[in-house]
């Protein structure tokens, strides 16, 4: 059987692969995959929508259901594409993909991103299926990372959502360690879960974990970000992907990390996505075109703020102690300072390491 | 309470009086002593209305009434949407959950502490105050600001059409000076023709029946809104802008400021409501306040995530040191909160400057001039202060 989304064409997708592992050779080496599973109706398309191309939470309502394997090539930060398959979770698709294109599949996975649907009635198959996956990944890519995104949490109570999802999770962990001991897998299966929603900044906080432990020359950036914040007196660094406004890397100062908001990452990247919508209503362009070049906010003397284009893929956002020369001083230095990150947009042999 | 978008925060130290029990260093005064102090300040306003003796009659329009706060009526038809409206402008509930609001059984107060503190009386629609012997009217209508009649345009509305022609005409015997607001609402979904054809239909029902009573231009207006776009918000802008003493004064200055910094629209907005309460000359557009209104709840949410908690006293003081030897307090520009975005669409900058606790100015400015801001601050500031005098002066004594 073969595909019926089309292939996106993958245009001018420079040598570099996502992950440092594989050796440069002469030929373009494989991308690797990041495979988006679940069951039909969990939600997989709808986040990816909203990362990756600026939907809002209503507008996923249009979507409809996803036919086999939604390919498409992410670009991120330049040097990254995203090999992002999204599978349709069907029943009769799932068979398929653990049948007849197994192989095809399976292989040469980077990322398994796993969505259960916290409202599903028949947990037990879902288990089922999960387990079937989990033997195909093993099977063809060992390495691979998996992250089980436990999802639609905004269905759950408050109040017991925190206990609903340690439930979940722990069924998660036992049915993938029964799997382990009985395939006699000989790796520890390195899994990630998440609790999400598309209506909060839940779904910002799973996929900028992800999209971080994908981005290469990742320790670069943050001992230069690192620099920049301690030279400029910053509170603390952001610094985000242009399209999806998923922070892509952080710094924060001693005194910036008691700041009790803890999802405050999240936060800015949805708080900043939904303007993006707004100011696309009021210029009439496209929602996933560039939508701001500055913004900056001096909050008396509480904080200032200022979020700038940096580098061509990424804005950077610095919180800054209040006082007036600090803020221009540090306005100044960031837009020095693009240069040290210009690594950022080209491929990435270009990076000093 | 303390500001929303962010200054006010050193001085409140002085002025502990404005801020809530909310933050550390000003959390002396307990609910009871701000009580305390509230009631002096009436007590001291009664007097000093006393001595002024009765408000100087030359106002071009009635304004605020001299005692109490200015009140707005919702009235109109059981489940014509008057809860969800008070609901959605003045507590932030998303429009969506107003599904869920139970029926209003008896008279809902709501007081709004904000620039001109007016209060909202939900009305339930079953009762009918002109049969019901329990209702002090005269108390009810004496300090009335506004009277807001709601019709649910989706549904039959010639019984709503005739209870509003009996309260108006019942009213104008005794309060000629009542403004009546007609919310013809749930037009969402309506096709713009539909709409004109029911505002127009409604409008000659009524004003017919008024002149059949020797009433001839009462002061009736109508709106088309719905709780699902901002034109509910613009409706009540409308409504609260006529209730404000020589808005045209405060008009002119933004028009001035509009001119002189070349401005394509300002707004003087109520941040907790999001209600304009002045606009400049130019026509207004929806599409403008909407990207105004939604860029004082992205400075609301930022502050509220880095502006919320108070750094340790040591990382102030060595803020203070080296290399910048000066106290805070000084290194700050401004107390208030000043902020800008530069838009990718003609680099067209929206500005936002806080007034005072309640209200902000936010602008959209010309294409390409971020880099006369510094310009555009000073003049902002000295029609800030002005706006500032104006409340001043026109505040009810």
């Amino acid at each position: 059987m073969d595909f019926e989304a089309a292939t996106a064409p993958s245009l001018a997708m420079s040598q570099g692969p996502a992950s440092s592992d594989v050796k440069s050779e002469v030929k373009k080496p494989k991308k690797k995959k990041v495979l988006l599973m679940g069951k039909s109706g969990s939600g997989k398309s709808s986040m990816r929508s909203i990362i990756f191309s600026n939907y809002i939470a209503r507008d996923t309502r249009r979507l409809g259901a996803t036919i086999d394997i939604d390919l498409s090539h992410v670009k991120f930060l330049g040097n990254l594409t995203l090999n992002l398959w999204d599978c349709g979770g069907q029943e009769a698709f799932m068979e398929n993909y653990l049948s007849q294109q197994r192989v095809h599949v399976f292989s040469n996975v980077g990322v398994l991103i796993y969505v259960f649907d916290i409202e599903s009635r028949d947990v037990d198959r879902d288990m089922a299926t999960y387990v079937s996956v989990m033997s195909a990944l093993t099977q063809f890519s060992p390495t691979a990372k998996v992250y089980v995104l436990i999802h639609k949490m905004d269905l759950i109570m408050t109040h017991v959502r925190e206990a609903v999802f340690m439930e979940r999770v722990r069924l998660v962990r036992q049915k993938t360690a029964e799997f382990v001991q009985g395939s006699g897998f000989n790796r520890e299966v390195d899994l990630t879960p998440f609790a999400t929603s598309i209506w909060d900044q839940s779904l910002y906080k799973a996929w900028a974990s992800i999209i971080h432990d994908l981005v290469p020359n990742l320790s670069v950036i943050e001992s230069q970000l690192e620099s920049l914040g301690i030279l400029i007196e910053a509170e603390e660094l952001l610094l985000f992907e242009r399209t999806s406004f998923l922070v892509v890397s952080n710094w924060t100062s001693s005194e910036g990390q008691n700041n009790p908001t803890t999802d405050r990452q999240e936060r800015i990247s949805n708080i900043l996505k939904h303007f993006k919508q707004s100011i696309s209503r009021f210029t009439g362009t496209p929602r996933n075109a560039e939508q701001f070049m500055l913004m900056e906010h001096k909050a008396g003397g509480r904080f200032s703020i200022f979020c700038l284009k940096f580098t061509t893929n990424t804005y950077l956002m610095v919180i800054l102690p209040p006082g007036e020369a600090r803020f221009n001083a540090a306005k100044m230095n960031c837009q020095i300072a693009r240069e040290s990150f210009k690594f950022l947009d080209g491929p990435i042999s270009g990076a000093g390491q | 309470m303390s500001s929303r978008l962010g200054g006010w925060d050193i001085t409140s130290k002085l002025e502990g009086i404005h801020e809530g029990p909310r933050r550390g260093q000003s959390s002396s005064l307990s609910p009871a002593q701000l009580n305390l102090e509230r009631v002096f300040e009436q007590s001291r306003q009664r007097q000093q209305q006393q001595k002024n003796g009765p408000k100087a009659p030359d106002l071009p329009n009635p304004g605020p009434p001299t005692k109490g706060k200015p009140r707005l009526l919702l009235m109109g038809q059981r489940r014509s949407g008057k809860s969800s409206i008070s609901s959605v402008v003045f507590h932030k509930l998303p429009p969506s959950e107003t599904l869920f609001l139970e029926s209003t059984a008896r008279i809902q107060k709501d007081s709004m502490a904000s620039f001109m503190d007016f209060q909202v009386w939900d009305f339930p629609g079953q009762i009918d105050i002109f049969e019901n012997p329990t209702f002090d009217i005269d108390a009810m209508f004496g300090e009335i600001g506004a009277l807001i009649w709601v019709i649910d345009a989706q549904d039959d509305y010639l019984e709503a059409v005739a209870r509003l022609n009996v309260t108006i005409l019942n009213l104008q015997r005794t309060y000629p000076n009542i403004k009546i607001e007609v919310f013809i609402h749930k037009v969402d979904g309506l096709s713009d023709d539909y709409k004109q054809d029911i505002q127009r239909d409604i409008t000659i029902r009524i004003q017919d029946e008024l002149s059949d009573h020797g009433f001839e231009n009462a002061p009736v207006r109508f709106h088309l809104t719905s709780i699902y776009n901002h034109s509910i918000f613009e409706a009540f802008s409308k409504v609260i802008q006529k209730l404000i003493p020589r808005l045209g004064s405060l008009e002119a200055m933004l028009t001035n400021l509009c001119r002189t910094c070349r401005f394509e629209k300002a707004y003087l907005f109520d941040v907790l409501s999001k209600i304009y309460i002045a606009t400049d000359s130019a026509p207004a557009d929806m599409a403008s306040y909407e990207i105004c209104s939604d860029y004082i709840d992205v400075i609301i949410d930022i502050t509220e995530v880095y502006g919320s908690w108070p750094r340790s006293k040591g990382y102030r003081e060595s803020l203070e040191g080296e290399p910048w030897n000066q106290k805070l307090e000084d290194q700050v520009a401004s107390n208030w909160a000043e902020s800008c975005m530069v838009l990718s669409d003609g680099n067209r900058p929206i500005m936002l400057r806080e007034v005072d606790k309640y209200l902000a100015l936010v602008a959209i400015m010309k294409e390409d001039s971020y880099d006369k801001m510094p310009l555009v601050n000073m003049n902002v500031e000295v029609v800030v202060d002005g706006l500032k005098e104006f409340f001043e002066i026109t505040k009810p004594k």
